[in-house]
């Protein structure tokens, strides 16, 4: 077992941060904690890699006790912080030189493990860290938190503010570094990002919704999602929200995800109240759960 | 040992590719040493009189001429009547005005008795005070000059010798000083700064989760400015040495030692301040108010400490600038030796040892 998390807790003043939070990542998964912003998600971040303490439960991260056995822990995970945590003034090779030396190692020594990351910002190695890109400086961090082969590494949100070209790069190097033994813990609030993990946990107000793979996540939805167009969204989405036997209704890129009370629900008899409505060009098809649906289901 | 000159090295790129701070860092002593040297003294030099003679005879002249051709006061310009006086000071290029009585020579022969009235500017008065004692002191010596061949019925002279700096250079006693507030400046907030930017910028999270030790960040943040701070000290002694000329009395070697221990003290201070504070914003203005205040209020640099309420005299005791200072004036000044300052020095010592300890204490090696 990579990481064992047991029933931990942690309040800051009167805000109750984690609740009771229990979960294993198994060694070589890429692990996905996937949860909107608040939901704890960096806080759990900061218990695992040391950087504070729980009030109540244990944690383990490569079998080391993350209070006791601390300075081990440091020696053997890497962790990106959710902020661009490198130094600015200090350029790209310099940044990844420090970090190699402070780890006890040479850049040369596990030159294999950040190569494929590594030449995509080489060009730039004697360009400031402060000047490089979104997408750059994900990559530059990601080098630096690999720099000293870790057995487990701590990923949080990696990819926020990063363009999509740069995000999907991203998410394919995950899949590179996990063939290569390395277990990941990755936190986002990016839904479309879940679908690639080994297993995810979904997480809201500091308490886990559910753990499983992304499959199973989306075949334990309980409904039946209809994806609705028109031609006036807005007007489409009062109108819905107005229908008494909605259950559910969010917009989703070009569509509005539907579910309704009943268990008999007919399609035809929401065209008929749309149309009532005025509205025109209606669509209504059936649809696969998506894991933001489970998401929004859970978190009702 | 490898992590701890990468490290170092780190701070060095940080320090020299900021060239806001850099300038702060090298201008500031420099230029503090010439603003406390020359233009703030209380010494006076060429202060504009007025004269309002009443009498245009042959002793007023050469009193007159007495005052002028020392190099503390020039004529300004002759006043006819008492009406001008007010106007010449209020147009504030004249300090002071001397009224020669009427029939001055006169009355000096037939009296034994002539008045000079002395009238100073009081709006600044330090200088005013000081106008005063020197025209005073010259109409003294031209009475005694003048009484030489009477033989008074008896007299009492004084003999005043000033001795470690005769000449009443301001600038020896702000030397010390400056050098004190700059060593402290520069070692106490730089550091301070510094480590509470790896805070604010995230980088000390990644630092917390790596296998470098705090005593080696610590350490690692300080080595670099003990080398900028030695390199301040020598350019401050220098500066003194050539430009004002002031003597360094001891042994240099000793003064080399002893403000390396204050920068070190300095420098324990600044890291002290690192771990309370947790943005540079207030790292800066808790060294300011902190630090600097009570350097120049209370260290005895500018306001003599033992003209102090007695609690600010037990107050200014730990304050690790006022013991600096009395070693430098001792080894600058008077040349003594470790056998007359080990008071001091050990002070010194037990602070920086108390700061250090404290510091490592309060060092989080967590978040929170």
């Amino acid at each position: 077992m990579s990481i064992l998390i047991k029933h931990i807790s942690k309040s800051f003043k009167d805000v109750t941060a984690l609740k009771d939070i229990s979960f294993n990542v198994n060694e070589g998964e890429l692990f996905g904690l996937i949860g909107p912003d608040g939901a704890g998600k960096t806080t759990l971040f900061r218990i695992l890699t040391t950087l504070l303490i729980a009030d109540e439960g244990t944690a383990f991260v490569a079998n080391y006790d993350v209070v006791k056995n601390y300075k081990d822990i440091r020696n053997h995970v890497g962790y990106m912080p959710g902020r661009f945590s490198l130094y600015q003034d200090l350029t790209v090779e310099e940044n990844l030189t420090f970090f190699a030396t402070i780890f006890g190692t040479t850049i040369e020594e596990n030159y294999d493990l950040i190569k494929d990351i590594y030449v995509q910002i080489e060009p730039f190695k004697n360009r400031r860290a402060g000047d490089l890109s979104g997408g750059m400086k994900q990559k530059l961090a990601l080098s630096c938190a690999l720099i000293h082969k870790p057995k487990v590494l701590f990923l949080d949100e990696p990819t926020t503010g990063v363009d999509p070209v740069s995000r999907k790069e991203f998410w394919e190097m995950l899949k590179r570094l996990q063939q290569k033994g390395i277990t990941i813990l990755v936190s986002t609030p990016y839904m479309d990002e879940a679908a690639l993990c080994d297993r995810i946990a979904l997480i809201q107000d500091g308490q886990i919704l559910q753990i499983d793979t992304p499959k199973e996540i989306v075949k334990h939805y309980p409904k039946t999602i209809y994806d609705i167009a028109a031609s006036n969204m807005y007007e489409l989405i009062l109108s819905l929200n107005e229908y008494q036997y909605n259950h559910s209704v969010y917009p989703f890129g070009e569509f509005v995800h539907y579910t309704d009370k009943r268990d008999d629900f007919n399609p035809e008899d929401l065209l008929k109240f749309l149309k009532n409505k005025g509205l025109k060009n209606i669509i209504i098809q059936l649809t696969k759960a998506t894991i933001e649906d489970t998401f929004m289901e859970l978190a009702r | 040992m490898k992590r701890f000159i990468g490290f170092i090295t780190k701070e060095f790129y940080h320090i020299f590719r900021d060239t806001r701070s850099l300038f702060i860092l090298f201008g500031m002593p420099i230029a503090q040493v010439m603003l406390f040297g020359f233009a703030i003294t209380n010494e006076i030099n060429n202060v504009n009189i007025a004269v309002l003679d009443k009498s245009k005879d042959a002793t007023t002249q050469e009193i007159i001429n007495k005052i002028t051709a020392s190099t503390y006061f020039s004529n300004k310009q002759f006043i006819t009547n008492e009406a001008e006086i007010e106007s010449a000071f209020k147009k504030g290029n004249i300090k002071a005005v001397l009224v020669f009585e009427k029939d001055f020579s006169e009355k000096l022969i037939k009296e034994n008795k002539a008045t000079v009235q002395i009238i100073t500017d009081a709006t600044d008065p330090n200088t005013a005070n000081t106008v005063n004692n020197y025209v005073s002191s010259i109409l003294q010596k031209y009475q005694q000059e003048t009484n030489k061949n009477i033989k008074p019925i008896y007299q009492i002279v004084p003999q005043s010798r000033m001795i470690y700096n005769p000449e009443l250079k301001s600038v020896f006693m702000f030397v010390p000083g400056v050098m004190t507030i700059i060593l402290m400046l520069v070692s106490a907030m730089m550091t301070s700064i510094s480590i509470t930017r790896e805070k604010e910028l995230g980088t000390m999270e990644i630092l917390l989760v790596s296998p470098i030790k705090p005593f080696q960040v610590i350490i690692g943040k300080v080595v670099p400015y003990i080398f900028l701070s030695i390199i301040n000290a020598i350019v401050i002694v220098l500066l003194s040495i050539f430009i004002f000329k002031m003597p360094v009395q001891g042994s240099l070697f000793l003064l080399a030692a002893q403000s390396i221990l204050f920068i070190i003290n300095a420098l324990s201070l600044g890291i002290l301040i690192s771990t309370i504070s947790e943005t540079q914003q207030t790292a800066m203005m808790v060294s300011l108010m902190g630090l600097m205040l009570p350097v120049i209020l209370l260290s005895g640099f500018i306001f003599p400490i033992s003209s102090m309420p007695v609690p600010l005299q037990i107050i200014s005791h730990v304050i690790p600038a006022k013991w600096f200072i009395i070693i430098l004036k001792g080894i600058m000044l008077k040349g003594v030796g470790i056998t007359i300052l080990w008071k001091e020095t050990l002070i010194l010592v037990a602070m920086t040892v108390f700061f250090i300890v404290l510091s490592i204490k309060k060092y989080k090696i967590r978040l929170e």
